[in-house]
């Protein structure tokens, strides 16, 4: 390296300063200190005492973190490919020449900004079974459709019953998609028009131009959204943690792993078992994560290459 | 005529979907208007009989302190600003600005770390915080805040890398140091990158629960969001009208925030997806 390599590596790494302590503060050292304390017997109030892997075999027998397991994913299911939808729809309809169309985009961003303390409060109103807002609506319908089989169907009370619940919380996840909406819309926005005016001189109709225009060249956006919801997704904790008063609902149906790792470290203190479940948490993240890009590396089209 | 029916229908579709959109707040503003006992009329009524203003200040005095929640909010939203604006403005500047050798394998780095979730760090954290005599005060909600934020940095990162390198060429020829050409060239070049930032980190700080959660232990540094969390588990959700009124006093500063800042905020947004 000459002097001025040298010179310039030391101003580099001068302004990275405040990151470089953070790194080591707030990244390595809690990830050296996690892999440590899942070894041992931990509570915070009396140093560690190590146990080897006893809090992993524990975890593997533990019904409850199963089910926590079990939950978890299957909320990402139903959660990461409807709001995928959904906001890509949106996005579809706002990016059309249309009157009030900055006035749309508001409508579908505001829920999003929503803090999760009010938006749980919220929905657990929403979502009541007697009161709420949804079942009011699905009142009217649901009335019709008992006349006809000539029975009552009643509306399910979605936050007492444990086949419900879960819908519940997706249908809170919904309502807040609208900042993927803006992110679509940006990269909808950034699609060339002369794709559509070729595609249209070649007769084909909406429909395919959907297909064969648009999602292809979407496909880098929905990838990194996609990504990003796996990893936000994984990690749900302050919505059911609300929305339920504690995490559990009912038949434990709205815990999910980063709840369970919060019982585990703040209510029990026990900081050593909620350690291996939080590893277990960030290796099932990496291999999904993972996995997300493997797929994309089929299927994303990046333009010019 | 066809574009003129596929209008008309995207047109339609929009307002179905937007109404749907907007129901749940029109639900929790008129909820939060109601008396008591309408709140719980079957079938439920759509509107209150005559709108009680009065419920809202019911719900602050039912929160407790409600101004000493909003206080300490925006404290820590204020100090969580300043912090991460500066440390990530000069973070980003290291990493585009200045040609030195390793700078994209430690930027590289610095991505990973967006994937380390929080439930991984929250304990090592807490005994940390603990060990410091940080627990039960303030400090674990701002400090970290001007070690910069990872996702903060690749934003400005990607601001930055728009200047023209010959600016600041230019500049070191006239013998200016790296400090000032941040300060006095790059800084005043990228002040809508830098709104953006601090709009996010204040939306964040403002929404943020699960940090209040683990590290205040004096009702008296509490943010709204536990304020409002208490109320909730204290009142069991039964008196709807005040939790709908205190929910709406949460969310009203940052929906005017957004309205204020609409363009800068929503630009921010979109330059994420994109490369």
């Amino acid at each position: 390296m000459t002097p001025g390599d040298r010179q310039r590596q030391r101003q580099g790494l001068g302004f990275l300063l405040p990151w470089l302590v953070g790194f080591l503060f707030f990244s390595v050292y809690p990830l050296v200190a996690s892999l440590w304390f899942s070894l041992c017997d931990y509570s915070v109030l009396a140093p560690p005492v190590f146990l080897g892997t006893k809090n992993f075999t524990d975890m593997a027998q533990d019904p409850v973190f199963w089910q926590a397991l079990r939950n978890t994913l299957l909320f990402a299911s139903a959660a990461i490919p409807l709001g995928t939808a959904l906001s890509i729809g949106l996005a579809v309809l706002l990016n059309q020449p249309i009157r009030a169309r900055g006035f749309f985009r508001t409508v579908f961003f505001l829920p999003s900004l929503v803090p999760v303390i009010s938006l749980a409060i919220l929905w657990q109103w929403v979502l009541n079974g007697q009161m709420g807002l949804l079942n009011t609506l699905l009142a009217y319908p649901l009335r019709w459709v008992g006349e006809i089989l000539g029975t009552s169907c009643p509306p399910p009370d979605w936050l007492n019953d444990p086949l419900f619940a879960q819908w519940g919380l997706v249908f809170t996840g919904l309502w807040g998609t609208g900042h993927a909406v803006v992110i679509y819309l940006a990269g909808l926005q950034e699609i060339p028009a002369e794709l559509y005016e070729a595609a249209e001189l070649d007769g084909t109709n909406a429909w395919q131009r959907f297909w064969h225009v648009t999602l292809p060249l979407l496909s880098p956006v929905i990838f990194f959204n996609v990504i990003m919801g796996v990893i936000g997704t994984l990690q749900t904790f302050a919505v059911p943690f609300i929305l339920t008063g504690g995490g559990d609902g009912p038949g434990r149906s709205l815990l999910f792993i980063a709840t369970y790792i919060y019982q585990h470290a703040f209510r029990y203190w026990n900081m050593g078992y909620a350690c291996s479940l939080a590893l277990f948490l960030f290796a099932l993240i990496a291999l999904l994560t993972y996995w997300v890009v493997r797929l994309g590396e089929t299927r994303v089209h990046y333009a010019g290459r | 005529m066809n574009s003129r029916i596929s209008r008309s229908l995207v047109w339609a579709a929009l307002l179905i979907l937007g109404t749907v959109f907007l129901l749940p707040f029109a639900w929790m503003v008129s909820t939060s208007l109601k008396p008591l006992a309408e709140t719980m009329s079957l079938p439920p009524r759509w509107l209150p009989s005559s709108p009680q203003w009065h419920n809202y200040p019911a719900a602050m005095q039912a929160m407790g302190p409600f101004w000493l929640y909003a206080g300490n909010t925006l404290l820590l939203a204020t100090l969580n600003v300043l912090g991460t604006v500066f440390s990530s403005a000069l973070v980003a500047y290291g990493f585009s600005r200045i040609e030195w050798r390793g700078r994209d394998r430690l930027f590289f780095v610095l991505l990973m770390t967006m994937m380390i979730p929080f439930p991984v760090v929250m304990v090592p954290l807490y005994a940390l915080f603990r060990e410091l005599g940080w627990i039960g005060t303030l400090a674990p909600l701002w400090v970290p805040a001007f070690c910069a934020g990872a996702f903060h940095v690749f934003l400005l990162r990607q601001f930055f890398l728009t200047i023209p390198r010959e600016l600041s060429e230019a500049a070191r020829i006239d013998g200016c140091s790296e400090i000032r050409i941040f300060w006095q060239i790059i800084l005043p070049l990228t002040r809508p990158a830098l709104l953006t930032v601090a709009l996010f980190q204040f939306m964040a700080t403002w929404n943020d629960f699960l940090g209040p959660l683990i590290f205040l232990t004096r009702q008296t540094d509490f943010t709204l969001s536990l304020g409002l969390q208490a109320l909730q588990s204290q009142q069991g959700g039964t008196a709807w009208h005040h939790l709908m009124a205190a929910s709406t006093l949460v969310v009203l500063p940052v929906l005017a925030l957004f309205f204020l800042t609409q363009k800068s905020f929503l630009r921010g947004i979109s330059t994420t997806g994109l490369k």
